[in-house]
């Protein structure tokens, strides 16, 4: 493995981009075993210990799915381009980057605290937040683009000082992921400060709301795959070579990539199959592009399976049973936990999968859309192979750049299984209680699993009982992490500082093949597409939407009256009414 | 590429193949869909129940911060319905989960599904979106063959 040295300031950013998320990460995992305590009724109040139920949510989905993503995207983005091409990080747009990121996350995290922003991560309008929270949610993703755009010049100098040579599947994988961030961003962007933003601050009356939620999910449903490839990175380059073997194909990897850059964006609508305002015919076409999506899992599912076996059939392993070579893997090895940390991940992610061809189907939607079913796989996605990846390879690049060594060895192997378990009973008792209806980001503990109350349901006790049994296994799993971590962040130096990744070697020699070494033949089939697809669906909305909304909060059903337009200009009936009350 | 590689794509091929046939078997034999969109009009605000036939009833449902309008709706067994779906304030949700009907209320936009209810019974209807404080109250409910009628 070749080793590489980072300088201080590179090293004082990746510690800052790695550390800061996983401190308030404390608060989102709190959040997340109090949930299901909520919707079990074994709270049945609207708070508890000063944090109101739907105020808790939204914080657990803004620093778990957003805030901690995000920075690791960055972060190891940043330690990936530093590694695979060898140059060093533009600092002073990484420094940018990481200022914006850090004020916009305060910004949110504050106004999410003091109560003035409980409208999920979702921001779902006309329910309306505090303006500093749209301004942070903002420059969180704005300063992200920042980094990207100092990644871009280290990769056109690789490509001018290498010409026709075989760009890295890493580099591919980091670049393929931000340009589909970028683009997808700026449509939340584009809704956050030109239509949330003047609406909130009272300068314009009312907003369309479909607009803002066509808009949303047009970035909604990329992000997931923003979580998702920095880890599919891992699964690609690190992965292999932790097994003990090597990468079936690099093409097919690059290809994969490519393929999530074309198909992320255009799908955003399956989110929207129960909402009006976009029609059926829209709505069908993006369901089938959806599983277009399922295409480069179902070749990632056969590439890392083939790299595994080979790896098992490289330690020795014969045998007739096409299957025992699962067995023969390094599962429990306490110095290579990164391997467990992704097997699991892996593990998890095969259910997460298949669970997310149900709700992309066009009409099996209609049975699970909004209920507990869609936490039950997004769980096994975001909180599966995206969390886990996150965890691991956080332990694995604080351990090396700090010089130090993890100590809890044994528990720190421990960990990734400890979860797994955890998350199958969790997301078993989610999906089967969606499955009945259950509804999700409810307060259920007061209404309905609330034996007094006239809106109990009997039939949703033993599912949501389920999700606490996992919840409780999942905050011990996390609890042990942030033990492990903690003691490697207090231990003594003991080593050299460095940087180094297990990359992989393939198993047949691979040609390069022109098309798949290039982003620009991809990026322009992924223009193409988005407007194939998006320009009916924003058509459709201008349509069908009837009226434009005024701002709510979330306790009280009467509109809030921000607007005041401007004295002379218009006098409005309010004012005249006024007038006739007083003569 | 080798050939377990080719292998994969083929199966690959049948699975998704077998899926999309999956998708067009069950919107078009058996016409289970997602809603429909309708042009807003100002008269889907007003909540009502009416009945055009023996059998055939249309639901203009309210929801609102923290109710589904009409509250309480009575239905003969059989009854083939179309219901159009609004919102008066926020974003809601409509779920009856014994009907698999699932509809989003969105403030601007019409929604319209049309089931049949096939089951005498209670109908229980879950507002299954984010809606402020009082989102877990707001339920409403149709009941279906109600005696003497």
């Amino acid at each position: 493995m070749r080793k590489i040295y980072l300088s201080k300031t590179e090293k004082a950013l990746t510690y800052t981009l790695l550390c800061i998320p996983l401190a308030l990460l404390t608060l989102g995992i709190y959040h997340g075993l109090m949930q299901t305590l909520y919707r079990s009724g074994m709270i049945s109040q609207t708070s508890f210990a000063a944090l109101e139920y739907y105020q808790g949510l939204t914080l657990h989905g803004v620093i778990n799915a957003l805030v901690l993503t995000t920075f690791f995207a960055v972060a190891f983005g940043h330690v990936c381009m530093r590694y695979y091409t060898g140059y060093k990080l533009n600092m002073t747009t990484a420094w940018i980057s990481a200022g914006m990121m850090i004020a916009g996350t305060v910004l949110a995290a504050v106004m999410i605290l003091s109560g003035n922003a409980s409208v999920l991560y979702t921001f779902y309008a006309p329910m309306k937040a505090h303006p500093l929270h749209y301004i942070g949610n903002v420059l969180l993703i704005t300063g992200s683009w920042v980094a990207f755009f100092g990644w871009i010049g280290m990769y056109r100098k690789w490509r001018r000082e290498h010409k026709g040579e075989r760009i890295h599947l890493a580099v591919v994988a980091t670049m393929a992921n931000f340009i589909m961030w970028f683009v997808c961003s700026i449509a939340v962007v584009y809704s956050l400060l030109f239509l949330l933003l003047p609406w909130s601050m009272g300068l314009t009356p009312t907003v369309n709301v479909p607009m803002t939620r066509t808009l949303f999910w047009f970035f909604g449903h990329a992000l997931v795959y923003f979580w998702l490839l920095p880890v599919y990175l891992m699964y690609y380059v690190m992965l292999p070579t932790l097994a003990g073997g090597k990468l079936y194909s690099d093409n097919a990897g690059k290809f994969v990539f490519f393929l999530f850059l074309v198909f992320s964006i255009p799908v955003g609508t399956h989110h929207q199959f129960a909402e009006p305002t976009i029609t059926q015919g829209v709505k069908y076409f993006q369901s089938i592009l959806t599983y277009g999506v399922a295409l480069p899992s179902f070749i990632t599912a056969f590439t890392l399976a083939a790299s595994l076996e080979y790896a098992a059939w490289r330690k020795g392993h014969r045998s007739k049973n096409p299957f025992s070579w699962m067995t023969k893997l390094p599962f429990f090895e306490k110095d290579r936990y990164l391997f467990s940390y992704l097997i699991c991940g892996l593990i998890i992610f095969i259910i997460g999968g298949l669970t997310g061809m149900i709700n992309a189907s066009y009409v099996l939607s209609s049975l699970v859309h909004n209920t507990a079913f869609l936490p039950g796989h997004f769980h096994m996605t975001v909180a599966g192979p995206v969390f886990l990846g996150i965890l691991g390879m956080s332990l694995y690049l604080l351990e090396r750049l700090s010089g130090k060594e993890i100590r809890l060895k044994r528990i720190n192997n421990a960990i990734p299984y400890l979860w797994t378990i955890g998350m199958f009973i969790f997301s078993a008792g989610l999906m089967v209680g969606g499955f009945r209806g259950e509804p999700r980001r409810t307060n259920m503990g007061i209404s309905y699993m609330d034996p007094d109350s006239p809106l109990y349901r009997p039939d949703w006790v033993w599912t949501t009982g389920t999700t606490v049994i996992g919840g409780v296994i999942l905050f011990a799993a996390a609890g042990l992490f942030f033990i492990v971590l903690l003691d490697l962040l207090f231990a003594k130096k003991s080593k050299e500082s460095y940087l180094s990744f297990p990359t992989y070697d393939t198993v047949h020699k691979e040609k390069v093949i022109p098309f798949l070494n290039s982003f620009k033949p991809w990026i322009i089939i992924m223009l193409a597409l988005i407007m194939v697809a998006y320009v009916p669906a924003i058509l459709n909305v201008l349509e069908f939407t009837g009226r434009e909304a005024p701002p709510y909060e979330p306790q009280n059903p009467n509109p809030i009256e921000l607007y005041q337009p401007e004295a002379g200009t218009d006098v409005g009936d309010a004012e005249t009414y006024k007038l006739d009350q007083n003569e | 590429m080798d050939k377990y590689e080719v292998k994969a794509m083929i199966l690959t091929g049948i699975t998704l193949a077998i899926f999309l046939v999956a998708i067009l078997r069950s919107i078009f034999t058996y016409a289970t869909g997602i809603p429909e969109c309708i042009p807003y009009d100002e008269s889907f605000t007003e909540p009502r129940v009416e009945k055009l036939d023996d059998n055939v009833y249309q639901i203009f449902a309210l929801a609102q911060m923290w109710s589904f309008e009409p509250h309480e709706i009575r239905l003969p067994v059989g009854a083939e319905v179309d219901i159009y779906l609004t919102s008066k304030d926020v974003v809601h949700g409509l779920n009856i989960a014994d009907l698999s009907l699932n509809m989003m209320a969105v403030p601007g936009g019409v929604n319209k599904e049309t089931v049949t209810f096939k089951k005498p019974g209670v109908y229980k209807v879950v507002c299954h979106e984010y809606c402020g404080s009082g989102h877990q109250h707001m339920m409403g409910e149709i009941i279906v063959n109600y005696p003497n009628r």
